[in-house]
């Protein structure tokens, strides 16, 4: 704790990278979701992210090449749900589940050689002067890129949803699939682009995991950060800002739990890791309690899109 | 062009041949992984199919066929009530977890009490610890509207490390030499779950799994609870105007299919693994998701399903240790079978029609 409340600007910098994988994720799964798909396969998408770059990365020696190669990975798997639920209209909450386990599966048998290695070491900002400062530069401008892309990403998303055509329309089919296919709108391409991005945000989201964040491969290694991308879906009411907060909040819980359990305070270790997932649950009651249920939720979520005449 | 044309009835051929085609792709796109992967594909479909049934070895295997499928089947079972209602409890794995520590828990504070009270107690603690589990994202499903799928799931992170601290802490073996783990119930013969028929793997979760079945199938085809429960699934405003609780069938379908994977659990522990340690929950929670898809979320189809699955966990290890093959690779191909089963089914439902438009 001690170390916590020493260095405040470590604290920041530690929560932003905790929050990372998880903002990614949950930006992805949050365009897939306004299309009106519920991909319940994040988890399975973050993990096949997770090793895609971690191999690609350590084959090129090129962080950047590694979350090229976790993005095509995680739109690649995902274009198996996309499959499944465009063409073969299978329900989307199994389809999603076929794919964690599917990706589970995957992962640890391409992971098999790359345990105990270590990624080449990712570019890391250094803007003369500013990134040097006292307080802000340690706190937010030292980070690896992805930090910022994962921002700017929200702030694209942000703007794609609530200014431009093309984010209408992909709300317009989320919210009613059957009038935007009346209008004229190609409601399975849509989504599948819709999915396909989630797929590579979550691979992203994974590859930051075992490029940066921990950084090593390890089987399971994403421990359900993509169970919690979908829980921060919920949480933001399908609003990016909302996301970003949330992810967040979240990466601070998990950095107060690690370093609980380094300090070595009078708890047991099993209780501070479950806390994250605690915490999950209680945040998702009472937002749930507050909004009533579906609350915000895209009208057409989950349902099954099929042209009858 | 091909256009899907939905059925008016479900087909029922296709209801019985889907499983079957899934299974015959998952061997196609197995045997090419296990091919990639530099084994030769056509000994290794064998190796997983056909050797533990009646390879040379047979006789060792076929008991664990019960041993690993009774676990699948009474999870599943439970599972497929709810997934036919469209309530998702996905934390099996959690449940299981609760299960195995409720059932040990009763046997390691009776330890060394010799008395023949303490086995079914067990049973009792172990089903009651998943229902209670599982009735977590049920009521705060009834009562906040919570999403079900992600509660659940978010308990079986939360389970692992109870097991972890139990196996670590409060349920260690004293005499254990400071190894993690509890003692092992097998060597405590009131708690310890032992054969019913010696060598047959027939011990008495696989005969607790054989029930569920028959008490499912009962209450799917003759019982006013299964027929709510089909309506909601098929047509949930139908069952709203029809008078279905909506709470009462989320409670039900939740706690019902947490209790069976608890007993899982308590089962687990007290026979084929003995003890809690840190490691003892090994996916079937998981698995059995896809033992109740394949099975159609019917009864006496999951239970073909369940040792089917069992199948291919032996055959996994099997060829494990005889070619050299991951453990991962037959995760890669449970997965498949649940991938192609969901992509074939569609044919159930719908029909493929080539060509342009008629009516």
């Amino acid at each position: 704790m001690d170390f916590l409340l020493a260095n405040p600007a470590l604290l920041i910098a530690s929560v932003m990278v905790a929050a990372t994988p998880i903002l990614l994720a949950s930006i992805g799964e949050l365009i897939t979701e306004r299309a009106g798909v519920l991909n319940l396969g994040v988890e399975g998408m973050m993990i096949t992210g997770a090793i895609c770059g971690f191999a690609a990365a350590v084959g090129t020696d090129n962080p950047a090449l590694g979350f090229l190669a976790a993005a095509a990975g995680g739109a690649l798997l995902s274009l198996l749900f996309a499959i499944l639920t465009q063409f073969a209209l299978a329900n989307q909450v199994a389809s999603g589940l076929s794919l964690t386990l599917f990706g589970l599966g995957l992962s640890s048998l391409i992971g098999q050689s790359y345990g105990g290695l270590n990624p080449p070491r990712a570019y890391r900002l250094d803007i003369p002067g500013l990134s040097d400062l006292p307080f802000v530069g340690r706190a937010f401008l030292q980070h690896d890129l992805m930090v910022y892309v994962s921002l700017l990403l929200v702030a694209g998303v942000w703007v794609f949803l609530n200014y431009t055509r093309a984010g209408l329309i992909l709300r317009a089919v989320g919210e009613n699939h059957d009038a935007a296919h009346a209008l004229g709108y190609k409601v399975v391409l849509i989504r599948i682009a819709a999915i396909a991005f989630g797929g590579a945000c979550a691979g992203m989201g994974g590859a930051y995991l075992s490029l940066i964040r921990v950084p090593q491969w390890t089987d399971g290694m994403t421990a359900g950060a993509g169970w919690i991308a979908l829980a921060i879906v919920v949480f933001a009411s399908w609003k990016p800002w909302r996301a970003l907060l949330g992810a967040y909040l979240f990466g601070g819980i998990t950095v107060l739990q690690l370093n609980m359990q380094a300090a070595g305070v009078n708890v047991p270790v099993q209780l501070l890791s479950m806390s994250p997932y605690v915490i999950t649950i209680l945040v998702l009651v009472v937002i749930s309690a507050r909004s009533g249920g579906a609350g915000a939720a895209p009208a057409s979520l989950g349902r099954i899109f099929h042209v009858t005449q | 062009m091909i256009r899907l044309e939905k059925r008016r009835q479900p087909s029922n051929v296709f209801a019985y041949a889907t499983p079957v085609m899934a299974v015959i792709a998952t061997m196609i796109f197995g045997g090419l992984l296990f091919a990639a992967l530099g084994k030769d594909p056509v000994v290794a479909i064998r190796t997983i199919f056909w050797d533990p049934l009646f390879g040379q070895h047979a006789f060792y295997y076929r008991p664990q066929l019960l041993v690993k499928g009774g676990p699948l089947i009474l999870i599943a079972i439970g599972l497929s009530l709810g997934f036919r209602a469209g309530i998702w409890n996905i934390g099996a794995e959690g449940q299981y977890i609760l299960g195995a520590l409720g059932g040990a828990g009763v046997a390691l504070a009776f330890y060394p009490l010799d008395a023949w009270f303490i086995f079914p107690l067990m049973i009792l603690a172990g089903g009651l610890a998943g229902w209670a589990w599982a009735m977590i994202p049920g009521l705060l499903k009834v009562r906040f509207g919570t999403n079900e799928i992600l509660v659940s799931l978010m308990l079986v992170y939360v389970a692992e490390q109870l097991l972890a601290s139990m196996s670590l802490g409060l349920m260690k073996n004293p005499q254990g030499f400071g190894f993690p783990g509890s003692r092992n119930l097998q060597q405590y013969p009131s708690a310890h779950n032992a054969e019913i028929i010696a060598n047959t793997g027939m011990h008495w979760g696989v005969a607790a799994a054989f029930v569920a079945v028959i008490f499912a199938y009962v209450l799917l085809t003759r019982h006013q609870l299964g027929y709510h429960i089909r309506l909601t699934g098929e047509a949930p405003r139908a069952a709203k105007f029809a008078g279905v609780s909506p709470a009462r069938l989320i409670l039900f379908c939740l706690g019902t299919s947490g209790a069976l994977a608890g007993l899982a659990g308590m089962f687990e522990v007290a026979g084929p693994a003995g003890q809690v340690s840190v490691d003892f929950n090994s996916g079937y929670g998981f698995t059995a998701i896809i033992v109740a898809f394949l099975g159609r979320l019917h009864p006496i189809g999951i239970l073909l399903a369940g040792l089917l699955m069992a199948l291919t966990y032996i055959g996994g290890e099997i060829t494990q240790s005889s070619m050299g093959l991951p453990a991962a690779a037959i995760q890669v191909f449970q997965g498949m079978l649940l991938f192609f089963l969901l992509a074939v089914d569609v044919l159930t439902n719908y029909r493929v029609r080539f060509g342009a438009q008629t009516a």
